[in-house]
């Protein structure tokens, strides 16, 4: 073997190593995350976490059952605002649109992607809870609904591109006009990864606390309806996390372990189900 | 994945030809209508996000004009605003973080796509991609407790023992800072480089590689001189995507990066960046020359991410000939 | 399709969510503000509650500054703060706002000097002196000098102040204001201010971490904070001269100088008092009260919740470290209830 033959493979050799190394930092980040959470987090969790309100500053026991259904609440309005605009909006770019509009839409929905989340709540704030003259549920899931819509709608598009011509074609040459081809074949089609896309959007905003401080507010009670502060998983954590007690970083510790659950376990849930069993594709 | 196609027999379009396409004309259009009002909403809360916070910033914007940009003052009691500090810790943070994230993503986007046998690199991916939904909030809780002591006891001491020639690692070492916040902010948006390189990887044809290892190339070689330049457009995709998160990344950052509006060389520096200070003061700004020069900050922020989106697609339609200036998401 | 039956179930949730209002005859009060009586506040409103199941008050602590800000947004009911609302701010509310005591608190100097067990005196000048930038050494005559028997390291001071606005801040820099005419006309008063000097730290905590984590550092934080983290604090020379650590009764001391001279809208500054074993940077919290509620439910339910807190409430101060009202102050404020609408 010549010099440069070696020289070559072991070069070869480090740099493929390399490249494992860096995949397997990546990815023992989530395991040492979630580590660290259980650790500090899982002794703090009890029944009562689940099922009571917060205890008076400095007093033992009490829960975040109002937190949970807080977050739970924020997310469906998040969902009804973000989804329908995102996905017909997504629909639009794949099978309708000319050259400027798509063009104008798919860089607005990366700008707005990338628009702080506290610019979102502080737009939010001006909108909503200033003229309603109350922090609400409301105020926070249409902050979170605008952050999903960019990325639902970019995600609907790019699986709508992904559903093969001949479908389409197919379904063309019986006969179907196009928005029967549309809704019959190309969305069921890519419905998978739609679904998958949603879903990771309302993950992502689930963990939202900065457009919540000025909208959803926070709340020590139950929040009846809609017009009212709510308290959320993600600003109690902060909160929690950034006050004086010991114990309210004991129930951040926990809080924090609840919300990373919640996330992980309904990724994890809707991709096993949507996957079917077939391995795991994309997303 | 592909279900059959559920079409309408020709049974079912059994009337007058005219009608019937009349009928498909208007549903189409109907369709059309709906979907383009829906896109077009979301046109609607951009422009209106950029008017509201035009608009509310106008008293600052009147009073400091340019100078907003170059003033290091941040005052709240004199009502001396400068934006130069937070625009500074804004991008060494985001710059701190795109020298981590790029590298290690776009070096196990490379393993996954390439060398992994395919259960494990779907499975690899798979965590990656549960990494990308970890919240932010949980970012900020470890980096509080956590990173920022490790930082201060022994990361920092150790950067400092053997880079403190450079500029950049040197002065005390507190823990909190532009380099902890970089940190964090690269763990955060190290699962976006490496989904969208893998994906960008893995699209690039299998005959480039075959052929490349036919001509006698090693693994490494055929995937750094072929694959990977075919998919470099996806690549810079995957960094600006990176970079915009980084740049709107608010709480984790607040935590850790020290809140003080500085300009120092030193990474070691506490700093401050807009998003932090949005996150502090906007609830409790009360002078109106106070908000709206926070507001104007805010508009900043936004017209940075503007810029940054502009340039990437700028060099997306340049590097490219195919011209279509998508960014992969 | 697989969507819309999510749509679906979406929808349904909603809708069951709308049914799930408040029962009849509830009374929602939301409140925000200062952080440093969050405690008690939390106490209050938790054990009236109990009294009266059907008036529910939400207290977010967000900061005075965000308690101001909230109120003359009317976002909320009312406010709190622990500094006093100034003239441009009242000018700004749209009904005329209410200044209500209802306990007190001191800001401590706190620190953290390696090899240092002794609890260190501090006069006025030495302290601002350091937060103006122009002591900078722990060894400083101005600092030795009030402390015999302690060695102090030739080491930099790292000073810590607060990056949000704040009531506590406010405390701090009326106090500097008063004792150094520099820092009035460098500086000034007010919940953030242009720190000469110095690392920010969001809220009390932020600033106590800091304290603790970085050597050789000085800030101030309100007394409860560094009790509950344990972080040492020193004394502090008064207008008589002595050096007096802030406790129960040198918080007390405080306002009882000042109470005699309450004015009538009760926005008064207990720094600097006189009175030989008052503690100098000690200050009253308010509650903001718009004196007008167009819900005649709500005007009662805060109406009928001062006149507990000034009374019932009282008895559960000391337990949490807080300093009780003066009996002046009570009998005063009891009368301003009337002025509520």
């Amino acid at each position: 073997m010549s010099v440069r033959l070696i020289w070559r493979k072991s070069l070869n050799a480090f740099m493929l190593s390399l490249t494992g190394l860096c995949a397997l930092l990546t990815v023992s980040a989530l395991f040492f995350i979630l580590g660290y959470l259980v650790w500090n987090g899982g002794k703090d969790l009890s029944w009562n976490f689940f099922t009571h309100l917060p205890a008076p500053v400095g007093e033992p026991g009490g829960g975040m059952a109002n937190a949970i259904l807080g977050t739970l609440k924020l997310l469906l309005l998040a969902a009804l605002v973000g989804v329908p605009i995102g996905l017909l909006g997504g629909v639009y770019l794949a099978e309708f649109g000319g050259r400027t509009m798509p063009f104008l839409v798919r860089y607005t929905a990366d700008l707005l992607n990338g628009v702080p989340s506290i610019v979102i709540g502080i737009f939010a704030y001006a909108l909503v809870v200033i003229p309603m003259h109350h922090f609400s549920t409301l105020a926070g899931g249409f902050a979170l609904g605008i952050m999903v819509i960019p990325t639902v709608l970019r995600n609907t598009e790019s699986f709508l591109r992904d559903v093969p011509p001949a479908l389409r074609e197919g379904s063309f040459a019986l006969g179907a006009n196009k928005w029967k081809m549309i809704a019959t074949v190309v969305l069921p089609a890519a419905s998978r990864g739609i679904l998958t896309g949603v879903l990771l959007a309302l993950a992502r905003v689930a963990g939202e606390t900065a457009p919540l401080l000025f909208t959803a507010f926070g709340n020590r009670y139950w929040s009846p309806g809609w017009n009212q502060p709510t308290s959320s998983l993600p600003v109690v954590i902060y909160t929690y996390a950034t006050g004086p007690y010991e114990d309210w970083h004991q129930q951040a510790w926990a809080a924090g372990l609840v919300l990373l659950g919640l996330v992980l376990l309904t990724n994890i849930t809707v991709r096993a189900f949507l996957s079917r069993g077939s391995s795991y594709e994309r997303i | 994945m592909a279900t059959t196609p559920n079409a309408t027999t020709p049974a079912e379009l059994g009337w007058s030809p005219q009608a019937l396409l009349r009928r498909m004309r208007g549903a189409d259009e109907i369709a059309h209508l709906i979907t383009f009002i829906a896109a077009a909403t979301l046109l609607l809360i951009t422009v209106l996000l950029v008017f509201q916070l035009w608009v509310h910033s106008a008293e600052a914007r009147a009073k400091f004009g340019w100078t907003f940009f170059v003033t290091r003052t941040w005052d709240p009691v004199a009502g001396d605003f400068g934006a130069l500090p937070f625009i500074y810790g804004t991008l060494v943070t985001s710059a701190v973080a795109l020298v981590i994230a790029v590298p290690l993503g776009v070096g196990a986007a490379i393993f996954l796509a390439e060398l992994a046998p395919p259960k494990l690199s779907s499975s690899l991916t798979f965590v990656s991609d549960l990494l990308a939904a970890v919240p932010s909030v949980i970012y900020g809780l470890l980096g509080v407790f956590l990173l920022v002591p490790l930082m201060r006891k022994t990361v920092q001491p150790a950067l400092k023992s053997t880079l403190g020639f450079l500029p950049l690692f040197k002065g005390p070492t507190y823990g909190i800072g532009f380099l902890t916040a970089g940190i964090v902010l690269a763990i955060m948006v190290v699962p976006f480089v490496l989904s969208v390189s893998r994906e960008v990887l893995l699209a690039v044809p299998r005959d480039q590689r075959e052929a490349a290892l036919a001509l006698g190339a090693t693994k490494w070689e055929s995937t750094w001189k072929v694959v990977v330049p075919a998919a470099r457009i996806g690549i810079f995709g995957s960094v600006f995507l990176a970079l915009a998160r980084a740049l709107g990344e608010t709480m984790a950052v607040t935590m850790v990066v020290g809140n003080n509006p500085m300009i120092s060389a030193s990474l070691f520096s506490p700093g401050y960046s807009i998003a932090a200070v949005l996150a502090n003061e906007f609830s409790e700004a009360t002078g109106n020359l106070y908000l709206s020069a926070l507001i104007e900050l805010g508009l900043v922020l936004f017209l940075l991410t503007f810029v940054l989106n502009g340039l990437a697609r700028l060099l997306i339609l340049v590097t490219t000939a195919r011209g279509s200036g998508v960014l992969p998401s | 399709m697989r969507i819309a039956k999510v749509l679906a179930v979406f929808a349904v949730l909603l809708a069951l969510g709308t049914v799930t209002v408040a029962e009849g005859g509830q009374v929602l009060l939301n409140a925000a503000g200062a952080t440093f009586p969050y405690p008690m506040y939390s106490k209050w409103f938790d054990v009236y509650r109990q009294a009266h199941p059907n008036i529910q008050i939400n207290y977010q602590s967000i900061g005075s500054g965000g308690g101001i800000r909230q109120l003359l947004d009317k976002t909320v009911d009312f406010g709190a703060s622990d500094g006093p609302m100034n003239d441009d701010q009242l000018k700004q509310a749209s009904v005329p706002i209410l200044h209500f005591p209802t306990v007190m608190g001191a800001d401590v100097p706190s620190y953290n000097v390696p090899g240092v067990s002794a609890e260190l005196n501090f006069t006025p000048e030495a302290l601002a002196g350091i937060f103006l930038g122009k002591i900078t050494k722990w060894n400083d005559p101005a600092i030795v000098s009030a402390n015999s028997g302690v060695k102090l390291p030739a080491d930099d001071i790292v000073v810590v102040h607060r990056s949000d606005g704040s009531g506590t801040t406010y405390i701090w820099t009326d106090y500097l204001s008063k004792i150094s005419p520099e820092w009035q006309t460098k500086v000034g008063k007010a919940t953030s201010v242009n720190w000469p000097v110095g690392l920010g730290g969001k809220g009390n905590e932020g600033v106590a971490g800091l304290i603790q984590q970085t050597p050789d550092s000085l800030g101030y934080i309100e007394l409860i904070y560094a009790i509950q983290n344990k972080i040492a604090y020193g004394r502090v020379k008064n207008s008589s001269g002595a050096f007096v650590k802030a406790d129960l009764a040198s918080v007390s001391a405080a306002a009882a100088a000042t109470a005699k001279f309450m004015p009538d809208d009760f926005r008064v500054s207990i720094t600097n008092p006189e009175g030989k074993a008052a503690y100098p940077i000690a200050s009253f919290t308010w509650l903001l009260i718009p004196s007008k509620f167009s819900d005649t439910a709500k005007r009662d339910a805060v109406k009928d919740f001062l006149k507990w807190m000034m009374t019932d409430g009282q008895q559960y101060c000391e337990g949490l470290a807080y300093a009780k009202l003066p009996k002046e102050v009570v009998v005063k404020e009891m009368k301003a209830v009337g002025k509520i609408e």
